[in-house]
């Protein structure tokens, strides 16, 4: 067996020889290592630097195993009793006993335990996936060979269903976790044919209508195409998932021509009025724009379903605007909520209130004649009827909820 | 009774396609060929003229060749200057010849989709009556409006001709020469950062079709030509297994122009809007009042494209076709 000691020495003499002409280091007088190379070396080494410059062939045949293993050596100051043999790192007998231990340990820490990884990869695997994981993986696998490979559906809108089921898994727990979303009323979801949802707009960020598709999607199973401000598609990367969920322009030939497909449209009448409203207005409708939801609805002969959501007022109270900055970026406002800009990134964290969406009962627009899309005074007051209904059951679901927050 | 049909811009792959399909159809009795540039190929059984639609010699032609139909397939969407001039002053040229000689009956323009414009206020789909919501300022778009508005006159004048207008969608193959079919032959694609627009693509056989029903029956009007489904460039660059590079709006038509030139091909300026925002034009009235069902959508117009071109980089990625 060559000397470890003498071993050691070699390999820290050959790192050195820079400056040396070869011979070894400065820090040894002979063979010894110099103090950089002392410096190196772990812990218990440093710890004695009176020890001889030749000590004892195990002590430093101990050094590599306590750079294998360094809590196989725990300080002996703190360590009370005895626990084990290697607490007592200076006698002799243990450590004798301990030289063979100290020389293959570290080759057997230094290899990589295959089969233990793979086992708990597996495991892993099998936690995630289920009992039939390699399966589900490879149909993965195949769902993702098949989207890099551009091979899956969009419609004429441009909704992308796989982009949509991600965004909406992730939405999912804020909505029942975070707002605690409470769904009322759903059954006046239509099952089938085409419907207009008509709610109210509130929050700063327009999260009540992705809250509202998420609603519809998991009580009704059905898609809610919403309509946008241009606004929208003009933002770079927010007018991109926008197509992707479905949403379209709110104009009323994209309206129609939705609704004539047979698909719930979602609209909010108020717009930009009526997320960027003050905090202190949260709750009063503001004007539902011009009416043109109410004469694609009698167009298409779908029905009205007014929808009222309590709770996106709280989400980002809108205290400030700074008019001037948000004319000159073309934005409708630039908002200021008690925490954004204030904490930066942090202020961007909705507050967690507490969310009612209660579908009321469909507005039938049927019953109407074929030109009443044409009739001004019928379409303004059909449009008063839709505002006034979700008005009235906005204050009614304000009782029920109570304390915003708890 | 044969006809005598004059088309113009036969020196383009289009224009020259055309021109040989109506060759070989039997109710012709003859083709003659308009452009300053002599065509490329072999127009087979088309009389060739050569001549600038920008002067009066067009209407000799037609007077000499006795035209009864005027298919004008002269507008090019190429940066050249000249462009301009042919697009608007020789349609000028081509409409003033036509009023004056009796015995044209029948006017077919090739538009383009190009006239809806392309902006954040788009509908979702173009039908015919829309007009453009940002209006057209510049380059191709305006001079296809502009064409349209004159043609439009000219019908007003002429009551007894028959006026088709067919706006064709962006052509996409392998052996038609088109803006979008350079684009996605580039090794890596250009894209705009933060934005998958919808695209539409035209199979050329469609386009041929389409004119050559609108030349030999009447069927007046303006349809949109495209193929039916969309898709998104991201998507598109995913079939032809190519790189998107995405770049920076702000800037993006001369860095893309640039970048393009470096790789050896050429970039028009137009598609950098489109590539933003995109268009799709609804062929409802293609269907229901022309009487034309499309035969290639556009996924199938991109996968004979993605067959026809040399795979892209990522085409072991996916490996998708059809």
């Amino acid at each position: 067996m060559v000397d470890p000691a003498a071993q050691g020495a070699d390999e820290v003499a050959d790192v050195v020889p820079i400056g040396t002409r070869g011979r070894p280091g400065r820090g040894s007088r002979s063979a010894s290592p110099s103090s950089a190379a002392r410096s190196l070396a772990p812990a218990g080494g440093a710890r004695r630097p009176g020890t001889p410059r030749r000590p004892a062939p195990v002590d430093d045949a101990l050094r590599p195993a306590a750079v294998g293993e360094p809590a196989a050596e725990p300080d002996p100051v703190v360590t009370t009793a005895p626990v084990s043999e290697e607490s007592f790192v200076d006698d002799v007998p243990p450590r004798a006993a301990h030289e063979p231990r100290a020389t293959t340990a570290p080759r057997g820490a230094q290899r990589i335990p295959l089969e233990e990884l793979v086992s708990a990869l597996l495991d892993g695997a099998r936690q995630v996936l289920g009992e039939d994981w390699e399966r589900r993986a490879a149909e993965m696998v195949a769902a993702l060979r098949r989207r890099l490979g551009g091979d899956y559906e969009i419609d004429v809108f441009g909704l992308d269903p796989q982009v949509q089921e991600i965004l909406l898994a992730a939405l999912r727990p804020v909505a029942e976790k975070w707002f605690r979303v409470e769904v009322r009323g759903a059954d006046n979801i239509p099952d089938e044919g085409g419907a207009l949802i008509v709610a109210n707009h509130s929050g700063t960020v327009p999260i009540d209508a992705a809250v509202t598709g998420l609603a519809v999607k998991d009580h009704a199973h059905r898609n809610l195409r919403l309509l946008g401000a241009d606004l929208v598609f003009d933002l770079p990367f927010v007018g991109q998932l926008a197509r992707k969920t479905g949403a379209t322009l709110a104009c009323n030939e994209d309206a129609e021509r939705l609704l004539r497909a047979g698909h719930i449209a979602g609209v909010w009448p108020e717009g930009f009025k009526g997320i960027g409203k003050p905090y202190s207005e949260r709750y009063k409708l503001q004007r539902f724009g011009r009416g043109g939801f109410v004469s694609a609805a009698m167009r298409t002969q779908v029905p009205i379903v007014p929808v009222s959501i309590v709770g996106a007022e709280e989400i980002y109270p809108l205290v400030g605007n700074i008019p001037s900055l948000a004319r000159l970026l073309g934005l409708p406002y630039i908002p200021i909520t008690p925490f954004f800009p204030l904490l930066g990134p942090l202020g961007l964290i909705p507050l967690p209130s507490k969310w009612i969406i209660e579908f009321g009962e469909p507005i039938r627009t049927d019953a109407y004649p074929a030109d009443a899309a044409d009739d001004p005074m019928l379409v303004f007051n059909v449009t008063d009827q839709v505002r006034e209904t979700i008005q009235q059951t906005l204050y009614s679901l304000l009782v029920d909820r109570g304390h915003p927050f708890l | 009774m044969g006809r005598v049909v004059l088309v113009t811009g036969v020196a383009r792959d289009l224009g020259a396609l055309f021109a040989r399909t109506l060759a070989g159809n039997p109710e012709v009795d003859r083709v003659v060929g308009l452009d300053v540039v002599p065509p490329a190929g072999d127009l087979r059984g088309v009389k060739f003229v050569r001549a600038d639609i920008r002067t009066p010699v067009v209407g000799k032609v037609i007077a000499v060749e006795d035209v009864d139909t005027v298919v004008h397939m002269n507008l090019g969407s190429s940066n050249r200057g000249s462009v301009k001039e042919t697009n608007v002053i020789g349609t000028m040229q081509l409409l003033a010849a036509c009023q004056a000689a009796p015995q044209v009956r029948k006017l077919v323009l090739q538009s383009s989709t190009a006239v809806y414009g392309t902006s954040p206020r788009d509908p979702a789909m173009f039908t015919e009556s829309m007009s453009p919501r940002a209006g057209v300022r510049t380059g191709f778009p305006k001079d296809a409006v502009e064409v349209e508005g004159y043609t439009r006159g000219f019908a007003r004048r002429r009551p007894d001709a028959v006026v088709t207008t067919l706006r064709l969608g962006t052509i996409l193959s392998p052996h038609v020469r088109s803006a979008f079919g350079d684009y996605f032959s580039l090794p890596a694609l250009p894209a705009v950062l933060g934005y998958d627009p919808r695209l539409q693509f035209l199979h050329p056989h469609d386009a041929i079709e389409t004119l050559r029903l609108a030349t030999l029956e009447d069927r007046p009007g303006t349809y949109n030509v495209v193929g039916d489904e969309v898709t998104t460039v991201s998507q598109a660059a995913r079939r032809l297994g190519r790189p998107l590079v995405r770049l920076p709006s702000v800037g993006f038509t001369s860095l893309t122009y640039r970048l393009v030139r470096q790789m050896g091909s050429r970039f028009t300026p137009e598609l950098s809007r489109l590539l933003t925002y995109g268009r799709v034009a609804d062929t409802a009235a293609l269907r229901d009042l022309f009487g034309y069902e499309p035969r290639y959508t556009t996924p199938q117009t991109l996968a004979e494209f993605a067959d026809g071109v040399a795979p892209g980089l990522l085409a072991a990625v996916g490996g998708h076709r059809g």
